[in-house]
């Protein structure tokens, strides 16, 4: 039986219950909010108001005493058992009784610890009843240490809160990422939070299609026949209609490919902005943000963000949080799309012309270069390299089920290259004739792997055997300080019923979710170990793949 | 008068037969299984020995070797007719050499072309095609056999497109042991898409997936086991295409590789570089019609088959048993006569 006590602190805002293990004889300190500020907070939500200013911040004191006590409960001496019998607390509603003053450690009576970062209107003054067991400036020099390792490690990770899931009750080290939800899916809690996270929201929840092999069973697995944008009502009261359009876009598959992704997402970004207003006593630097999360949302439910969405969104985040308070509302718009215009230019346009030039260095008269489906940064160096007057010739790779080749084969035989075209089971045939390979890529990870689109790496492994240089081609906005090494645990899965095909009138698999024990496997990336590279060209020129946490460093130290 | 109409008789099925593999080997896979086409070859090859003309051992070989060149003319890809008709050269050869009694391989050649022992000679070499042609029949259940020697409970095995004598060998292996299979579906005939539906509704746990994902799941699995067209020479073999890019990954992940092909697919052939290896198939397949105009500005190759180089193979397992590839070319010295590779 647990024994409690709760303190009642002199500030309104915080009680303390004082948890004792009978055995274990270690004292437990939950703390809880006052009585009044949980039911004002949990009534807005529920109302999907906006939480005021002042409960936003209690709701922040809480999340961060909460990490602090957790973390301090082991330090706490086993002596100090609380002796006094008290009644189990409701969880909002604790009832406020005495205990005796000695039996406290003395952190449990300190005043709540006020982080620099985020401004408190109301600091509680320390409970006068309770005697600290260590003196009280060595205790505040402990905690202010504490306070500033949070806020170092949270000024990373803050920027990237709209992405993944807040986990009010984590211990996990700040400096640890949280894991995103979308690779969580085998997790029975990590869904149910994500669910009330979307209701609130008022955002559908997409449901998951098929078998999924047991590999993958913490991955989503979504079918194209049943987009979310009909569990939407119409008109949308929530979500903006450009960004619906752009999530039917993304989940259908008419806006595919890395840049194009990303571009499509600003320019939608760009008309919320254009049609946003700011309400009344409310501040559009913070405004913005939250009436952008719902929207990361549903486009998360409709296809999962790429990397250069997840770059892409942090910038626009931190660009309106930068946004001075005393800015006029139509002056930070414009600034805004400025910013998203300047963005774009630099980013994917410019870059895309810096590429070109170091990458037609590489390109000799004579040469065969093979690519692999559709990357339109490596179709813009091959047409670029072709106006300049390079003699070469394409052989296009393609594959089942996606089938992209056939798009980049269009555009260059428009532009007058000879091209040939293979499916990637005929590599191994294909490959003598060749004498270089681009590749283009969807992020480039810290560890110097290479994530594209699933047969890139089985690529880089044949032309490796057989002697032919692999370059990748990526714009440094698509980099990511994630890390992997194998395609399973983070990837996406997609409709599994593409794999289906017709033959001569008969479809082999039209069944298949009747036999119980056969699967369709339809994985989307695939990462490329950085042996099989031989050179990554960017905007900011030609560098090995083991050079990508250089590149990451400098750019945040720019920033 | 009979006899005319009993050889009107066989030169008409030998038509039949020739025109069946002709249209048999049009890309779509083969219509029958290698096997099918080995006992067909060696019926109508006991046939010709039957009722064909010959006074010698001689006269008896130069008749196989002329039929066994329009077979394999017809298609040449199909390298069980040109193993067959070795096979049974190979039995006149011995039949001769025992019914002489004599071992000396030098005056056999001369010999061979004097009347001796016909009689004999035809009745034992029918016979001998029978045992071969029973040999043949039971190739596929002795190498599924094999399989629970090679296959333990809670494996991931790879395979690629359809083999009906890898789905024996799985099958076999499923009566006692649980087991998942990953099938690769071998573009653009998808034929593993038949294969996997074999395999599930035999209970095995089955996934399908797409060439591309080859070598990204191939971190998971923990063997290979795959069928082939042909087995050669150098013990390197002619598969179907993707099969390369399945050993290359194998290797790279050390997963073993492990080859079920029986004891008629070895062909004396060496694998070369010029267009005789590959074989084409219309590229329609690839690319089709529907593409419209630029099919005209494009080149589509759609190759048949791959070569995979001895080096990347771990294991032949076939109806004589587990065999290393640096053991094939004994095992060929045992089933051919070296003069008769080219025929």
């Amino acid at each position: 039986m647990k024994r409690e006590s709760i303190v009642p602190a002199a500030c309104a805002a915080v009680t303390y219950t004082v948890l004792c293990h009978p055995h274990h004889h270690t004292v437990f300190i939950v703390l809880t909010d006052g009585p009044g500020n949980k039911d004002d907070i949990t009534r807005s939500k529920n109302e999907g108001k906006e939480l005021s200013k002042e409960e936003k911040q209690r709701l922040r004191k809480q999340k961060k005493q909460q990490k602090k006590q957790k973390e301090r409960k082991n330090e706490k001496s086993e002596t100090e058992k609380e002796k006094t019998p008290v009644s189990l607390l409701p969880p909002p509603r604790p009832v406020a009784t005495q205990k005796a003053p000695s039996a406290l450690p003395a952190p449990a009576s300190a005043p709540i610890p006020v982080p620099a970062s985020a401004p408190f209107h109301s600091s509680p003054a320390p409970s006068p009843a309770d005697k600290p067991a260590k003196s009280k400036a060595e205790l505040k020099a402990e905690r202010r240490a504490r306070q500033e390792t949070d806020r170092a490690a949270k000024q990373p990770g803050s920027s990237s809160s709209g992405i993944k899931t807040k986990v009010p009750l984590s211990e996990l080290n700040p400096v640890v990422k949280r894991l995103p939800e979308h690779v969580q899916v085998d997790d029975p809690a990590v869904v149910k939070r994500l669910a009330k996270k979307l209701e609130r929201q008022q955002i559908p929840l997409r449901s998951d299609y098929g078998y999924k092999v047991s590999l993958f069973s913490h991955l989503h697995q979504y079918s194209r026949k049943a987009p979310l944008t009909q569990q939407l009502s119409i008109p949308s009261t929530v979500i903006h209609p450009s960004i619906v359009r752009l999530g039917l876009q993304y989940s259908q598959g008419i806006v595919a490919g890395s840049n194009a992704r990303s571009v499509a997402l600003l320019h939608a970004f760009k008309q919320v902005i254009r049609d946003y207003t700011t309400p009344p006593n409310e501040e559009l630097s913070r405004d913005l943000v939250n009436k952008l999360k719902p929207y990361i949302s549903f486009l998360n439910q409709c296809r999962p963000l790429s990397a250069s969405m997840g770059n892409a969104i942090k910038y626009i985040k931190k660009e309106i949080s930068n946004i001075p308070s005393q800015c006029k509302e139509e002056e930070a718009k414009t600034k805004l799309l400025t910013c998203i215009d300047r963005y774009i230019e630099e980013k994917i346009v410019l870059a895309a012309k810096a590429i070109s030039k170091y990458a037609i260095e590489k390109i000799s008269d004579g040469d065969v270069i093979l690519v692999y489906g559709c990357s339109s940064l490596v179709n813009n160096i091959l047409c670029e390299a072709f106006e300049k007057s390079r003699k070469f010739r394409v052989i296009v790779v393609d594959s089942r089920p996606r089938l992209e080749g056939r798009e980049a084969l269009r555009r260059l035989v428009q532009r007058g290259i000879s091209c040939t075209y293979v499916l990637i089971s005929a590599l191994s045939y294909i490959l003598p004739e060749v004498s270089k390979v681009f590749l283009g890529a969807h992020a480039l990870l810290a560890n110097g792997y290479v994530m594209s689109r699933v047969g890139t790496s089985q690529i880089a492994l044949v032309a490796r055997t057989f002697n032919v240089p692999v370059l990748v081609c990526c714009e440094t906005y698509k980099f990511c300080e994630k890390v992997q090494t194998d395609s399973f645990v983070s990837n996406e899965l997609d409709d599994p019923d593409d794999l289906m095909v017709t033959r001569k009138g008969k479809t082999q698999l039209e069944n298949w979710q009747d036999v119980s024990s056969l699967g369709l496997l339809n994985l989307v990336y695939d990462v490329t170990p950085p042996d099989f590279v031989d050179l990554v060209i960017t905007d900011l020129g030609m560098i090995p793949c083991t050079s990508v946490p250089v590149v990451l460093r400098v750019k945040n130290l720019d920033q | 008068m009979p006899g005319a109409d009993k050889e009107a008789d066989l030169t008409e099925r030998i038509e039949a037969f020739l025109a069946d593999l002709k249209r048999g080997g049009c890309g779509t896979g083969p219509i029958r299984g290698s096997g099918e086409t080995a006992r067909e070859t060696t019926a109508l090859l006991r046939k010709v020995t039957a009722q064909a003309r010959w006074s010698s051992a001689g006269d008896l070989m130069e008749i196989i070797r002329k039929e066994g060149r329009r077979m394999t003319a017809a298609q040449p890809s199909e390298t069980t007719v040109g193993n067959m008709v070795l096979r049974v050269l190979k039995i006149i050869r011995e039949e001769y050499a025992r019914s002489r009694g004599s071992s000396e391989e030098t005056d056999q050649q001369e010999s061979l072309h004097k009347l001796q022992h016909f009689v004999h000679l035809k009745a034992n070499v029918i016979e001998a095609i029978n045992e071969l042609l029973t040999e043949l029949d039971g190739t596929t259940d002795n190498i599924a056999m094999q399989a629970l020697e090679h296959i333990h409970s809670n494996e991931v095995i790879m395979t690629v497109g359809r083999s009906r004598t890898v789905e024996a060998f799985l099958k076999d292996a499923a009566r006692k042991r649980k087991f998942h299979v990953i099938v690769a579906e071998c573009a653009p005939f998808c034929q593993g898409h038949e294969m996997a539906t074999n395999l599930s509704k035999a209970s095995i746990e089955t996934t399908v997936i797409a060439d591309a994902a080859i070598f990204a799941v191939m971190s998971r699995v923990n063997k290979v086991i795959i069928g082939t067209q042909t087995v050669l020479a150098n013990g390197g073999l002619r598969a179907v295409n993707g099969t390369h890019t399945v050993a290359l990954a194998a290797r790279h992940h050390s997963t073993p590789l492990i080859v079920c092909a029986p004891m008629f697919k070895l062909s004396p052939q060496f694998p070369n570089e010029e267009d005789t290896f590959h074989k084409f198939v219309s590229p329609h397949e690839v690319l089709p019609f529907t593409e419209g105009e630029i099919l005209s500005k494009v080149n589509v190759h759609c190759p048949v088959f791959d070569y995979v180089p001895p080096e990347l193979i771990t294991l032949f397992i076939s109806n004589i048993g587990g065999n290393a590839p640096s053991y094939i070319y004994r095992l060929m010295s045992e089933l051919y006569h070296p003069e008769d590779h080219d025929l």
